[in-house]
């Protein structure tokens, strides 16, 4: 849809102004305009605003009169081009599969290529002149609008609903008109402005160089060759062509960024940032413990709780399962934790230290990158497409532990042997594309744990991958636990998976902790809050060991983070549900030995 | 003029996939092991030949198809002419006979595919033909006078590229998430107005500004070094402008990238972040949308060398068409036309450099 910007209404009210310029200066002025006076090549004066020319006319005069030659010149060539360019396209694009190849190759040669060279051959074959110049002009310019049409036309043609208004039996004009029409308007107007633009430049240019139109016609661009002759007696006559021009060209922008403004959704944000201050601390974590995270929360700029008060710890060798639907902020948690929140969150906590490591504070660059190692979702998308392997998985080490390049070269390749990748060193010579899913996330572990980190934080390593692969990168993150006694926080909305892999489990809901518990307790069911047993019973028995189908759910849906309700978030889902859980939002209690839960019916008998 | 520096409009259709995306269908050796075994099997990488060289057989084919194009548009140009050739370009004022003559000496009056053929092979063998106008050879005039107009592009190119690159790249970081919305509008309207002003507008400008007002550096002509600035400031800086817009949204795609978060994730300081990171994976999107522009000032160098009364390829063929002066007319247009084609064939290299994986697709020249 078009969207009335202030730009596109300027840029439509001045075109608007320019045209009435164009219609009626020549009634106005052009008797000033042709009016030769004694005084030839003078400057600026009350009389004459920017001077006269080399016959002694009023340049001002002339300027304006011009507009009419150069809009009606301008309008022309972009109707050739347009209308041309339809027509070539549909050519094309009607003529079969062979005639569509070459064509759409041909076009994008055109499209290429400098349309004032196109514009000057036609100028050469028609020789100077206005015609030959808009000619010229028309025929550079539609290659540009051939390429829309084309590919408008594919884009359109494939789309269910003309197949479907044609299977309706939508006479073929209706379907134009009522489905191609305003599906194509859009691009299309947005063209034609940018082609105004455009061929007024152009035509103004071709006149410039006196290939255009020829005295005693003028039009902007005869006007500034006079202008630019006369530059060192009257400089102003250059001006106002000049100004002309560019404004005239600078509306049509205005209205083509207007119009295909509707792209750019961005819409402004506050900045991002900790602020180690305030939130309610939580329960103390255990002595010892390597990563303490206390009363932690995230939100958006306008206060809305994406994480709400999370408190919980990672003992040193130990694997903690996060463990929630999507939305439940167990990602943006993991995030917080690695200090790598996208723009625009805010965290905040009453506490948050890794050992001796503060990571509420301004946390040392250096330490960050080594003693927390990231383990993304997505390893097509998280490794750079355009730098090799190699240089990507040396970087921590290189930049903040100045090993040299040989050795951190000669380091990746172990760590890459070490997940069980082949060819190692063929391999750091590579780009990410070149390598298959799995390898890549082999190859994500490998960069996340090669500067020796304490914590590893692996947001939902398998997700993206297929189910054989997901079972090695499982067992790899197991034995790396094993054999490097690395701790981990392993972020999974597959209850089953995180149940193979951890020694403790968080279970998350609606940007809180639900419930804390051993995997033994998971494993054979054990678990308190009605989520988590929602959770179990949508899984299929763990301890069978057979393929998992796709997750099944639990019906119905998590609130949205700014419509929570104001007891407990899992009130409208919860099968259990009392009537103190609509107004109160129940606190996690402890159930027994490393294990909590938040539910009012807990330690309530059924 | 820079005319087609907003074409790009629809140049979406050009773009390779999203610098993030996977390429879809490429044959990667599957490397998953056995799961019996925990065997791996298969090699580490994918095979096959170079990447390179069938980038650059297509490349070449490609300039081949572009030059064999010319050789026929630059043929077509006598051909095309309305009404008979021979007249038109004899004048007004000619006799009969004297049309006749000028019909045989251009060999106007022999069958198309033997015209054809003496123009192509007269090509081949460096013969450009003689100018009507001054009886030079168009080789000569052409060697005399391309090094001007090669000089003054490919600087405006390298120009507007050093300006756009960092311009764009330092507003999209300091106006990431909607930061500082006053210089994203000053940004937005300062590249509007100068990507509007067509070169030659902004060269008459620069004139009466840098050398008739301040008469700090010359306002046409050649001869020495100091000459280049106004003419090249004027071709290269509304190109900069549409480029600058084009780094801009690049560069706010890519910040948003899962791969700069895993570049945050190791701390690097921000000039390692950017220029390593971010920079050339937004370049690889610049070029593929820009690459036009550059392109384009080829077509505003022509047009600005007749501002500056700069000796080179533009002024020299708006004389020749002013006279009507054929030979001249073919062989510059053909030789502006390789150019371009040069200035497309640089940019695929360089986007083949930053991201290889534009080698396996692009190839319109
Ligand atoms: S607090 Fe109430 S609503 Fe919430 S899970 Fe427990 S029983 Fe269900």
């Amino acid at each position: 849809m078009i969207r009335w910007t202030a730009g596109l209404k300027a840029g439509l009210a001045g075109l608007a102004a320019v045209a009435l310029v164009g219609l009626a200066a020549p009634y106005l002025f052009g008797e000033a305009a042709q009016q030769l006076s004694g005084a030839a090549r003078e400057g600026v004066s009350a009389g004459h605003w920017l001077g006269t020319d080399a016959l002694g006319r009023d340049v001002l005069a002339r300027t304006l009169v011009a507009t009419r030659l150069t809009l009606l010149m301008t309008a022309a060539a972009t109707a050739i081009a347009g209308v041309l360019g339809i027509l070539i396209g549909t050519t094309v694009w009607v003529a079969g599969p062979r005639v569509r190849e070459t064509g759409l190759r041909l076009i994008d040669v055109m499209v290429s290529y400098p349309a004032v060279i196109l514009a000057l051959v036609v100028a050469a074959i028609l020789g100077a002149g206005p015609v030959a110049a808009v000619l010229a002009i028309g025929v550079a310019w539609s290659p540009a609008f051939a390429r829309l049409t084309a590919s408008l036309a594919a884009s359109v043609a494939g789309r269910d609903f003309v197949a479907t208004a044609r299977l309706l039996g939508v006479p073929p004009y209706r379907v134009l008109t009522r489905h191609l029409l305003p599906n194509i308007a859009e691009p299309l107007l947005v063209l034609l402005s940018v082609a105004f633009a455009g061929t007024l430049t152009a035509l103004s240019g071709l006149s410039f160089l006196g290939l255009g139109v020829q005295p005693p016609a003028y039009d902007w661009g005869a006007l500034l060759d006079t202008g630019l002759e006369a530059i060192y007696t009257n400089p102003a006559e250059a001006v106002g062509p000049a100004v002309a021009i560019t404004l005239t060209g600078v509306l049509a922008g205005f209205v083509g960024d207007g119009l295909a403004a509707g792209s750019d959704p961005r819409a402004g944000r506050g900045r991002d940032g900790w602020s180690p201050s305030a939130p309610v601390p939580g329960r103390r974590a255990p002595d010892g413990a390597l990563l303490v995270v206390d009363g932690l929360s995230v939100e958006l700029p306008g206060g809305v709780r994406l994480v709400d008060g999370v408190s919980f710890h990672v003992m040193p060798g130990e694997i903690v399962g996060v463990v929630g639907e999507s939305g439940s902020g167990k990602s943006l948690t993991a995030m917080a934790v690695a200090r790598l929140l996208p723009d625009g969150v805010r965290a905040t906590a009453a506490g948050l230290r890794l050992g001796d490591l503060d990571l509420t504070g301004r946390a040392e660059p250096a330490r960050l990158a080594t003693e927390i190692g990231v383990v993304y979702q997505d390893p097509s998308a998280s490794f750079n497409p355009a730098l090799r392997m190699g240089g990507q998985l040396t970087e921590v080490l290189r930049r903040h532990r100045g090993v040299g390049r040989a050795e951190a070269r000669e380091r990746a390749v172990k760590a890459l042997e070490a997940v069980r990748i082949l060819q190692p060193e063929t391999v750091v010579r590579r780009h990410p594309h070149e390598l298959s899913g799995g390898m890549r996330q082999r190859a994500m572990i490998a960069s996340a744990v090669l500067p020796g980190p304490r914590l590893l934080i692996a947001d939902e390593p398998t997700t993206a991958l297929d189910v054989t692969v997901q079972a090695e990168v499982l067992e790899l993150l197991k034995e790396i636990n094993t054999a490097e006694g690395t701790a981990m926080m392993f972020i999974s909305h597959d209850i089953g998976v995180v149940g193979t892999l951890c020694d403790r489990v968080l279970v998350m809901y609606a940007g809180r902790i639900v419930e804390e518990l051993p995997v033994a307790d998971l494993r054979v069911g054990r678990a308190a809050h009605p989520y988590t047993r929602a959770l179990l019973a949508a899984t299929p028995r763990l301890d069978e060991d057979e393929e998992r189908g796709p997750l099944t759910t639990v019906p119905g849906r998590p609130p949205a983070p700014s419509a929570r309700p104001g007891g407990c978030a899992f009130a409208p889902r919860c099968p259990v549900a009392l009537p103190i859980c609509a107004t109160d939002p129940p606190a996690p209690v402890p159930t027994g030995e490393g294990r909590s839960a938040a539910c009012h019916a807990v330690g309530v008998p059924s | 003029m820079r005319t087609e520096d907003h074409r790009p409009v629809d140049a979406q259709s050009h773009r390779p996939e999203n610098p993030a995306a996977d390429t879809p269908g490429t044959p990667v050796t599957d490397t998953s092991e056995n799961p019996a075994t925990g065997a791996p099997e298969g090699t580490a990488v994918r095979g096959g030949g170079h990447p390179w060289a069938g980038f650059l057989l297509r490349r070449l084919g490609g300039l081949l198809a572009v030059l064999v194009t010319l050789v026929v548009v630059t043929f077509l140009i006598v051909q095309l002419i309305p009404g008979d050739p021979a007249r038109a370009l004899a004048g007004p004022d000619a006799t009969p006979q004297q049309i006749e003559q000028l019909r045989h000496e251009i060999g106007l009056d022999r069958p198309l595919p033997e015209q054809f053929a003496s123009y192509a092979g007269g090509l081949l063998g460096g013969d450009l033909g003689v100018s009507f106008q001054t009886r030079e050879p168009v080789a000569d005039v052409i060697a005399a006078r391309l090094p001007f107009t090669a000089e003054l592009a490919l600087l405006a190119v390298v120009v507007a590229l050093a300006v756009a690159v960092p311009l764009g790249m330092a507003v999209a970081v300091a106006t990431r998430g909607g930061r500082r919305p006053r210089l994203d509008a000053a940004f937005t309207f300062v590249t509007g107005l100068g990507g509007a002003a067509p070169e030659y507008v902004l060269g008459t400008l620069l004139v009466l500004v840098f050398a008739i007002g301040l008469g700090v550096l010359p306002a046409s002509g050649a001869a020495t070094l100091s000459a280049l600035v106004l003419p090249v400031t004027a071709i290269a800086l509304p190109g900069a402008c549409v480029l600058a817009r084009v780094v801009r949204r690049e560069a706010a795609v890519v910040l948003e990238q899962d791969y700069m978060r895993t570049a945050r994730g190791r701390r690097l300081p921000a000039p390692a972040l950017y220029a390593r990171h971010a920079l050339p994976n937004l370049l690889t999107g610049t070029l593929t949308l820009g690459g036009l522009t550059l392109s384009a000032l080829l077509g505003g160098t022509v047009i600005v060398e007749s501002v500056f009364a700069w000796p080179g390829m533009g002024t020299r063929v708006v004389e020749a068409i002013l006279a009507r002066d054929y030979p001249v007319i073919q062989g510059t247009v053909l030789v502006l036309g390789l150019l371009a084609a040069l200035i497309n064939m640089i940019v695929d290299v360089l986007l083949g450099l930053l991201d290889p994986r534009t080698l396996a697709g692009r190839s319109h020249a």
